[in-house]
């Protein structure tokens, strides 16, 4: 391994470090956007491992999260919470694995319109099953701390951001970018890409699951229409695209100005929210159409052009 | 007049001028956060029965000069969150109200789910939270966990029980058989009622003639009216939401259900619900109902009507405004804004509001809500409850003319 390689996780890990210190210096409104931040850090990273390189546009997010959500409110009076995330996990990547096979051999737009479907799916499949059994109102009741919640998402990050990293050295890796940039030249240099794909699209699938898991203490009371609001899906590509998805750490720098900027819509105009997101998001994809990363790498190409120049 | 009196003549009215923005500023504005869906699922409910009411509240309070606070009037000022009717949002919402706007007080969210997802910071600043639409069957448990927390609108088993409790005594007075025909929406509040109503109807001799339940957001209701007709039932009894409890009214004026007894649960409170069916209403049993021919109510609501230009609902609204009214009691009591001696008041105290007398039992609970009015010329009117007063006698419905 590379001496870079070794740099950059070392380099991480300090971050993340310097991140789970939050809940002991910042006070508990800092602590909640710490929360939100590390959420959306999660759902999009791990979005971005398998959209960046293939194209797909995945709006599955909420329902892999309302699985997650559900399996804690359903499992938390009968198991151990800490079985319930690996659980959820499991759940997560079943399903996506699911979905992958039935339309990852499509091309893209039937995809995007299938997991756009999914969450609706989900959730009508769950009310259906409450219907049929009379399941009352779910109640997640623990002694879960915002702090606790705030850890084992920087967790999950740090799991996430190390699998992205693996994934990106190794095979799988690199025949998804072939797939990304051919898929038929892919197809003819012997990748079985289906498998690829559908191999790939289980880790967002898993992770938004154990996110949604490990929120649900936070929520108390779960319904299907809170767990599965379809904003989340959008939210988390918007995030995604803000930052850009052609690096490991593009979401992330995506994720953290927008949860400013949401907050600072949120507390300045209550009546305008929804508008003033809408026109933030026109003006990022004319500006910004390859998100920070774009930006940043743009700067640095200018910055040393004018080096060679001098 | 001259120079030296015209100087003496602004020196005066500068000087009153500066006292008197001296005596504004000392009266320094009691900071009140209201979070509510602005946008939303539940945006529609909100715009009726809750948002009105921060208005009003906060008018009434300051056209009196404002809260009284150990002898110096202050004015309330609200500060207002859309939490887009998503529980992460409410969260964040309500830290913010408390930490960086630091809110004296903040008034309970809107609707159960949200409600919930905000009682536990609400529980660690320590602010009292009296809910007005938080229902819930699990009270026992949660006002052990959160014990600044109360409840006013009741569970689904009182709901489910008032409607039994109706129908049996139309049953016994002659006006309806016992057949009854039962749906409801597939959703988490639909379930919980039919499943509280299922054994208690049986239990009150009641046939169960139709039983089924149709997917949240359904357009088409007319199978389940055509389904419910078929049964030939005595009673129609809908637990349903917003959008279908008007759907269903519609179906069933078109296939000319002709029930003695008919029953649509949230919404049916609504003024917009006469307001759509008009005459054809009377007669329409509904979740909720208030005392509606009470001196307190009317006055509340002919308010309600000036203040924001819209009718009150006859259910959640007066108890939103009454929430606030505890609140309010509460801390001119105290005389002070310490939130800890101001849940202590709520506590040990039963408080006079626009929906009549609140008072708590051990688990803070409001055990005497409203479960069931009826629409009769343009008035819900309560017509069971689990202990409250003014309560009418149920009438057969006639039609649909």
């Amino acid at each position: 391994m590379k001496r870079d390689a070794w740099q950059d996780l070392a380099l991480g890990a300090v971050l993340l470090a310097v991140a789970a210190c939050l809940p002991w210096f910042g006070g508990s409104y800092w602590l909640s956007i710490g929360v939100t931040i590390a959420m959306y850090t999660v759902l999009a990273t791990s979005w971005a491992l398998f959209s960046g390189p293939t194209h797909y546009i995945s709006l599955a997010t909420a329902a892999f999260f309302g699985i997650g959500t559900y399996t804690t409110g359903l499992g938390i009076d009968h198991l151990p919470y800490w079985v319930l995330l690996p659980i959820a996990g499991v759940l997560g990547a079943v399903l996506a694995g699911l979905v992958g096979l039935a339309t990852l051999r499509l091309s893209g737009v039937y995809f995007v319109i299938f997991t756009l479907g999914l969450a609706e799916l989900v959730r009508q499949i769950i009310t259906w099953v409450q219907n049929f059994s009379g399941q009352k109102g779910l109640y997640v009741l623990t002694d879960i701390t915002e702090a606790d919640i705030y850890w084992q998402l920087l967790g999950l990050a740090g799991l996430v951001f190390l699998g992205g990293w693996a994934i990106g050295r190794s095979r799988l890796g690199f025949a998804l970018r072939i797939i990304g940039d051919d898929e038929t030249v892919a197809r003819h240099s012997g990748i079985n890409t289906a498998r690829a794909k559908v191999i790939l699209f289980m880790v967002p699938g898993a992770v938004a699951a154990i996110a949604g898991a490990i929120l649900a203490p936070r929520y108390v009371y779960i319904e299907p229409l809170l767990a599965f609001t379809p904003m989340l899906s959008f939210q988390v590509v918007i995030m995604a695209l803000l930052g850009g998805t052609g690096r490991l750490w593009g979401p992330l720098v995506g994720v953290i100005p927008f949860t400013f900027l949401w907050e600072a819509i949120s507390a300045s105009f209550p009546n305008q929210t929804t508008l003033l997101l809408g026109l933030c998001f026109l003006l990022i994809v004319y500006l910004l159409p390859k998100g920070f990363v774009g930006l940043i790498e743009s700067v640095r190409r200018w910055a040393r052009n004018r080096e060679g120049y001098a | 007049m001259d120079r030296r009196r015209l100087f003496k003549l602004a020196a005066t009215t500068a000087l009153a001028t500066t006292l008197a923005a001296g005596a504004a500023l000392a009266q320094e504005a009691v900071k009140i956060g209201a979070v509510g869906p602005k946008t939303g699922g539940l945006a529609g409910g909100a715009a009726v029965s809750f948002w009105p009411n921060v208005q009003l509240w906060a008018h009434d309070v300051n056209a009196r000069g404002g809260l009284n606070i150990g002898g110096e009037m202050r004015p309330v000022e609200i500060i207002e969150y859309d939490d887009q009717t998503n529980p992460g949002e409410t969260i964040k919402a309500v830290q913010r109200l408390a930490t960086q706007d630091e809110a004296d007080f903040i008034l309970a969210p809107y609707s159960t789910g949200l409600n919930l997802a905000a009682a536990p910071i609400f529980d660690r600043f320590g602010y009292p939270m009296v809910t007005h639409t938080a229902i819930s069957d699990q009270i026992v448990e949660l006002s052990q966990r959160f014990p600044n927390m109360y409840f006013t609108l009741g569970g689904a088993t009182g709901l489910a029980g008032g409607v039994v409790e109706v129908l049996t005594k139309m049953r016994d007075a002659g006006q309806i058989g016992n057949k009854v025909a039962m749906v409801n929406v597939a959703d988490a509040f639909g379930i919980e009622l039919a499943e509280v109503a299922r054994p208690a109807f049986a239990e009150a001799g009641f046939e169960i003639v139709y039983d089924t339940s149709y997917p949240l957001g359904t357009q088409d209701l007319s199978p389940i009216v055509k389904g419910a007709a078929a049964a030939e039932p005595d009673a129609f009894v809908a637990w349903s939401y917003p959008p279908d409890t008007f759907g269903l009214t519609e179906q069933a004026m078109i296939e000319g259900l002709d029930v003695k007894a008919f029953y649509t649960a949230v919404a049916t409170s609504f003024p917009a619900y006469a307001g759509r069916f008009g005459a054809a209403a009377n007669g329409v049993l509904g979740a909720g109902g208030v005392a509606a021919t009470s001196a307190s109510f009317q006055e509340y609501a002919a308010r309600h009507e000036q203040v924001t230009g819209a009718k009150p609902d006859f259910w959640a609204s007066g108890m939103v405004y009454s929430s606030f009214q505890i609140l309010e009691q509460a801390i001119e009591a105290v005389g002070s804004l310490d939130k800890e001696a101001v849940s202590a008041y709520i506590a040990e105290n039963d408080f006079e509001t626009v929906m009549g007398t609140i008072s708590w039992d051990e688990n803070n609970n409001n055990a005497a809500y409203w479960t069931v009015g009826q629409w009769m010329d343009g008035v819900f009117n309560g017509v069971a409850s689990t202990g409250r007063e003014g309560a009418i006698e149920p009438v057969a419905k006639t039609g649909w003319e």
